[in-house]
């Protein structure tokens, strides 16, 4: 009796968080964002095989391109198919949506069962953030791993594209990808550059799990574009890990120019689910309908579609600009 | 094994009229049967000649050579056959737990977190988790040291209230340390969102990482905790009926239960840091088998132990193949069968007094 409602404690506490976990869970180790080891060749082939790559979880070395790779990462699925390694790819687990032909699977990365990734004959596995548990299991089947953790910031994002791109052969591709990527950046920046710095509150979920501006990778990316989260002066707020979580006073009292919230798929919120909840209508985000509704998948990742969010965020501050 | 082996020490069983030996027998053969079952199936289908293969090759001394593929013995062997054997070893210690619990404390809702082994390993793993310890050792190290300094902790505040309430102020203390750990673990895990996936799946249990190296890791303790159970099953006996029998009998409860619920303890602490916190198993298995095979410890110690054996495979196996190729956290299946029968017992109990 007494553990049940132990556990019911602890299963309250973790259902309440778990979209906070899962909006940009950064692993308690590497980063991703360490010194890229990719040297741009000639070309683009086989012969560039064997590579060592200098991942999270170690240096890895593949000693053929690989052409059966298990994507247990939908951020990996996502770069995977933006430098051209679509085809190598042979399944990818069940959260991995986008784009629509990855060969989607029932795989479930966070309820990982190693047997069954081994059933699709892999010669490579892409994941993000395994436990040491997890890699020494993965260890026992000799199959590679490349551990592509959740990166801390737009540098991580482009060290992942470059080290996808050698894992699998396509360094030219994933280096093209990123000088796209940072153009596109530097132009979405650039039109919101004047309009000055803004506030902002960011809703993970319905018990406002929030961001910071300099703790997470949505934070940062906000950042580029002139926004600072409320939550940043939160008290606890570093301690968190990034991830704090605020009382509607506070948010009502910290008056934010804007409202993203990233819980539109999850939650089903949109700004006017929000204009009914008590009290916020006072707030002037509210009232001057800077309320910006961000896709869940796209906010909780740090692939490629980045520049896609930023778009959306951009636009909107132009569209409702504050008085 | 150790539970055979002991179990057939018993000097009447050579005259053939002990009664634990039919039991022991039944139990056994389940327990072998469920770990058949459970190598055989998997996510990933696997021909019987080539799982039989696979494990033939892999003992020693036989010298016999397969043509599966190795990573379908990887599959077998590294994956599924760790998983089996883990499961049966925590099943055991658990329901072995479960069952001393209950006699020395005289309380048949009593299993082994009874004590705040549960809270101790919880909040071990999670300072572990949150710690960032990378090696595959810190987070069992670290649930182990919990669970130990946790039960510790209740003896020590419990002593106090030596005589014949003893064994209620240990209860009673067990509840206040559990609270206490578990507010803690509650609170690092509230400020640690990053890893909270990490630590529900922890509290939930699993074998899912299951590995050789977590069976070598938790043997040692389970062997020397199994066998100090056993060793004292007879004594149970005495003490289910109360500590003045015992004492008239010549033992002495109180360092009786010491030994006792270290033992317990320190198997619980073993198979929780390997598997996680994995409810109902400890109270539901000695009850089925006082149920179904007697009330005697000389009984629900050994058959407990391979009945809740044979229950913990067969749950690890719906676990892995139920939602496959997810995995549901085992806990959930325990307890999914497990409530529902801890209800049955507590109403067969108010018709059939006496139960315990």
């Amino acid at each position: 009796m007494l553990k049940n409602s132990r556990l019911a404690v602890a299963l309250a506490t973790a259902g309440i968080a778990v979209s906070a976990a899962l909006a940009g869970c950064s692993s308690s180790g590497g980063n991703g964002a360490g010194p890229s080891t990719v040297v741009t060749s000639g070309g683009h082939s086989a012969a560039a095989f064997p590579v060592t790559i200098d991942a999270a979880n170690g240096s890895v070395t593949l000693d053929r391109q690989p052409s059966a790779i298990v994507s247990l990462s939908p951020t990996a699925t996502e770069m995977l198919f933006a430098i051209g390694a679509g085809d190598q790819v042979k399944a990818v687990d069940k959260n991995s949506d986008y784009p629509a032909e990855a060969p989607k699977t029932d795989l479930d990365a966070y309820q990982l069962n190693a047997e069954a990734v081994a059933g699709y004959r892999p010669d490579l596995i892409i994941s993000a953030g395994l436990t040491p548990a997890q890699m020494k299991q993965l260890t026992a089947l000799h199959i590679p791993v490349l551990d592509e953790p959740a990166a801390q910031n737009l540098d991580g994002t482009y060290d992942q594209l470059a080290q996808l791109g050698q894992a699998t052969g396509h360094e030219d591709e994933a280096a093209a990808e990123v000088t796209d990527l940072k153009a596109q950046i530097a132009q979405v920046t650039k039109t919101v550059a004047a309009s000055g710095p803004h506030s902002y509150y960011y809703e993970l979920d319905q018990t406002y799990y929030s961001v910071t501006s300099t703790g997470t990778f949505i934070g940062q990316v906000l950042a580029t574009l002139g926004l600072h989260s409320i939550a940043d002066a939160a008290k606890g707020a570093a301690a968190s890990g990034g991830y704090p979580q605020l009382s509607q006073e506070y948010i009502l009292n910290s008056d934010p120019d804007y409202v993203f919230l990233a819980d539109t798929k999850c939650c089903k919120q949109t700004p006017e689910s929000v204009a009914k909840r008590p009290g916020w209508p006072k707030m002037s985000a509210v009232q001057d309908g800077r309320i910006v509704a961000l896709d869940d998948d796209i906010a909780s990742r740090w692939g490629p579609r980045i520049v896609d969010l930023m778009k959306t965020v951009a636009q909107a501050i132009q569209e409702h600009p504050t008085a | 094994m150790t539970s055979r082996a002991a179990a057939t020490a018993v000097p009447r069983a050579r005259r053939g009229s002990h009664p634990a030996r039919i039991p022991v027998t039944v139990s056994a053969a389940l327990l072998l049967g469920a770990m058949v079952l459970a190598v055989a199936i998997g996510p990933v289908r696997e021909p019987l000649g080539s799982v039989v293969g696979t494990v033939l090759a892999h003992l020693p001394l036989i010298g016999y050579h397969t043509s599966t593929t190795p990573l379908d013995q990887a599959i077998v062997w590294d994956l599924r056959l760790p998983r089996v054997a883990l499961a049966a070893l925590v099943g055991a210690m658990l329901s072995a737990g479960g069952a001393s619990y209950q006699g020395v404390f005289r309380n048949s809702l009593a299993d082994p977190y009874l004590l705040g082994a549960a809270a101790g390993a919880g909040l071990g793993a999670t300072i572990a988790i949150v710690a960032g310890g990378r090696g595959s050792l810190v987070l069992p190290a670290a649930a182990f040291a919990g669970a130990v300094v946790a039960v510790t902790m209740t003896y020590v505040v419990a002593a106090a209230g030596a005589g014949r309430s003893a064994g209620y102020a240990i209860v009673v203390a067990g509840i206040a340390v559990t609270g206490m750990f578990t507010a803690v673990q509650t609170y690092l895990q509230q400020q640690n969102t990053d890893e909270i996936r990490q630590i529900y799946n922890w509290l939930l249990g699993s074998f899912s990482v299951a590995t050789w190296a977590d069976v070598r890791l938790v043997l040692p303790y389970l062997a020397v905790s199994a066998g100090v159970l056993l060793a004292h099953r007879r004594i149970l006996d005495v003490l289910r009926v109360g500590p003045d029998e015992a004492g008239a009998l010549g033992i002495h409860p109180e360092r009786t239960r010491l030994i006792i619920v270290g033992a317990a303890t320190l198997g619980t602490a073993a198979a929780v840091s390997v598997s996680g916190l994995i409810g109902f198993v400890g109270v539901i298995v000695p009850h089925a088998v006082r149920l179904l095979a007697g009330a005697s410890y000389r009984i629900v110690l050994p058959v407990s132990m391979l009945g809740g054996a044979a229950f913990m495979v067969l749950a690890d196996l719906l676990a892995r193949t139920v939602q496959s190729p997810t995995e549901l956290p085992i806990g959930v299946v325990t307890a999914a069968i497990g409530a529902p029968f801890f209800l049955f017992v507590l109403r067969s109990r108010r018709t059939r007094q006496g139960v315990l």
